[in-house]
């Protein structure tokens, strides 16, 4: 069985928030000022207890999502899904 | 020279009724339909008249038979409503076709505003099932059983541009414009590459580049010819390669960069060749890559990703418009336009509060880390399509909106109004007006045209071939001046 590590990932996201004010945009790419630019926050230092308090702020609000999904998910995945037919579709 | 964006989505939903596996769908389409009431709604008639399916973009005519409905099935399956939307049967899906806007973010208010009578119907419909039996609707493209359903875009366009134009340049726009549109999908279809997650819900299903027909050898550019508006000046770009996408943000750039890039088209801005060698080939490659970085084979040798591709465009528009003065809205979707690039370039996780088929990974990934599953549990089907669940307590995508984890572009408030009011700005404002008014005097309605039974004389059919006339500007003081549909009939020949 596979198992695929979101969490892991998801602390990668946290580097990547982190990182990415270093980054060098393409000098031939004209600037346009961006809004609701939530991804990238100037400013945020990079030390390593951060980043790992941010790794596990991101999996208890992953455990929480998760959580919630469980409790409105419908009951008997396999066949509810094996009934979800769809004829006749442009 | 680009004529305005005018745009609209069809989307057809899925539908079936949980507790009873043998249930009928085209009746159930029907209940869905007529269980959601508008006070002035009469018995109005769809006008098929005008419509031509079998008319090809390149210039000829189809030999087939165009499917019309007799007068009583017709007005069980048609609704037109007094926002300006068609809501009504289409074979087996209900459909939703919003409104005539003349900018995206409208667009999106409108097509969320779908989204909401589709839920109100769909409640209603339900107090009249047998007991156990519920009637649930998806905004999605495909069953996972190999059957695919549409949503499809449509944009004015100026006739006067060849449409072989159209074409060389939407064929790599469409292939890679999925890496910011896809709403994504568990596992593969229709003979496809086996793969644990793709991008798109309809790359699978797309055999061929350029044709007429919608349902079998999907073209990813469709020639339907029916411009619904006045032929000698317009075409109506009628587009079926995209996906359902519930999220704004995702809505947002679908229609608002195609938009942009259709304008480019028309004023000649699309100055380099990005022609793939295999353009069907390559729409599956690209979505068969959630990691976003197959290169794709050019037709002159070269190999891009989806990103580069994209890039070019990106850095064509930003060309194109810096001699231009834009509205808000066009910078607004250039920015963001550029920021997805940029975080696709780096991880496209980085999305996962923006773009479908991210969210929808990050979250399937969640629950299978937590719950050690794999692709292939039936749990992980589930969570595939109960994304697209139109039950507010269900639907994961509303669970992500409520938890704050879907970027928003538009307001509750701003979709409410759109539910019973016309946009202003175009042709579906006097279409509104007309059946709020005259509802019960309106013979038959189309996109381009509104006819009136008045005291029993022979009908009376007011021609629409303008989308941008019979707003609120030019119609105000006429259905002011005109209490009942015979006094609009007799202003308007004065």
């Amino acid at each position: 069985m596979r198992h695929h590590n979101a969490t892991r990932r998801l602390a990668n996201h946290a580097d990547a928030e982190c990182f990415a004010v270093f980054t060098a945009s393409d000098s031939t790419q004209k600037q346009v000022p961006r809004k609701g630019d939530s991804d990238e926050q100037p400013g945020e230092g990079g030390g390593p207890q951060k980043l790992a308090k941010r790794g596990k702020e991101l999996k208890d609000s992953m455990d929480a999502l998760v959580d919630e999904i469980d409790e409105v998910l419908e009951e008997n995945a396999e066949e509810f899904v094996k009934n979800y037919v769809q004829r006749g579709g442009q | 020279m680009a004529v305005p964006k005018v745009m609209g989505t069809e989307v057809e939903y899925g539908i079936t009724v949980k507790g009873d596996p043998d249930f009928d769908p085209i009746s159930s389409c029907v209940l869905l339909v007529n269980a959601y009431r508008e006070d002035q709604a009469g018995d109005i008639l769809w006008d098929y008249d005008q419509e031509n399916p079998l008319a090809d973009a390149r210039g000829f005519q189809v030999d087939g038979e165009k499917y019309t409905p007799n007068q009583q099935e017709n007005i069980a399956r048609n609704k037109t409503l007094m926002n300006g939307a068609r809501y009504y049967v289409d074979h087996a899906h209900p459909e939703y076709s919003c409104p005539e806007v003349t900018n995206v973010r409208e667009l999106v208010i409108h097509e969320k505003a779908g989204e909401r009578i589709l839920e109100a119907s769909r409640r209603e419909a339900n107090a009249l099932l047998p007991p156990g039996a519920q009637l649930l609707i998806y905004k999605n493209n495909s069953d996972r059983k190999g059957n695919s359903y549409g949503s499809h875009e449509n944009y004015l366009m100026d006739r006067r541009t060849p449409f072989k134009q159209i074409v060389e340049h939407l064929l790599p726009f469409f292939v890679s414009r999925q890496i910011y549109c896809g709403a994504g999908k568990v596992g593969s279809e229709n003979r496809g590459h086996s793969v644990d997650y793709q991008i798109s819900q309809r790359a699978d299903f797309f055999e061929t580049e350029v044709a007429l027909d919608t349902m079998v050898k999907r073209p990813i550019i469709n020639t339907r010819d029916e411009p619904h508006a006045d032929r000698e000046k317009y075409r109506r770009l009628h587009v079926i390669v995209g996906d359902a996408n519930l999220s704004e943000y995702t809505i947002y750039l679908r229609n608002g960069v195609t938009a942009l890039i259709l304008s480019m088209i028309e004023d000649g801005a699309i100055k380099k060749s990005l022609s793939l060698r295999d353009p069907v080939k390559a729409i599956k490659e690209a979505s068969h890559d959630p990691g976003c970085r197959v290169r794709l084979q050019l037709d002159d040798g070269k190999k891009m990703s989806a990103v580069e591709l994209q890039k070019e465009f990106l850095e064509m528009a930003l060309a194109y418009t810096s001699s231009r003065s834009l509205d808000v809205v066009t910078k607004d979707v250039i920015a963001r336009w550029q920021h997805v690039l940029e975080c696709l370039a780096r991880d496209p996780m980085e999305l996962h509060e923006k773009i479908d088929w991210v969210m929808k990974k990050a979250m399937i990934e969640s629950f299978m880390e937590r719950k050690q599953l794999d692709w292939d549990s039936p749990q992980v089907g589930l969570l595939d399509l109960q994304y697209h669940d139109l039950r507010p307590d269900k639907g994961l995508y509303y669970l992500l909106e409520r938890q704050g984890r879907a970027e928003r572009i538009v307001t509750d408030e701003e979709i409410a109004a759109a539910v019973h009011n016309p946009p202003r700005d175009t042709r579906a404002y006097f279409r509104g007006e007309c059946l709020r008014r005259y509802g019960s005097a309106v013979f038959g309605v189309n996109w381009d045209a509104i006819s009136f039974g008045v005291n029993g004389e022979p009908i009376k059919r007011i021609l629409m071939a303008e989308p941008l006339k019979g707003t609120k500007v030019y119609v105000e003081d006429l259905l002011t001046s005109s209490p009942t549909a015979a006094d609009l009939v007799r202003n308007l020949r004065t």
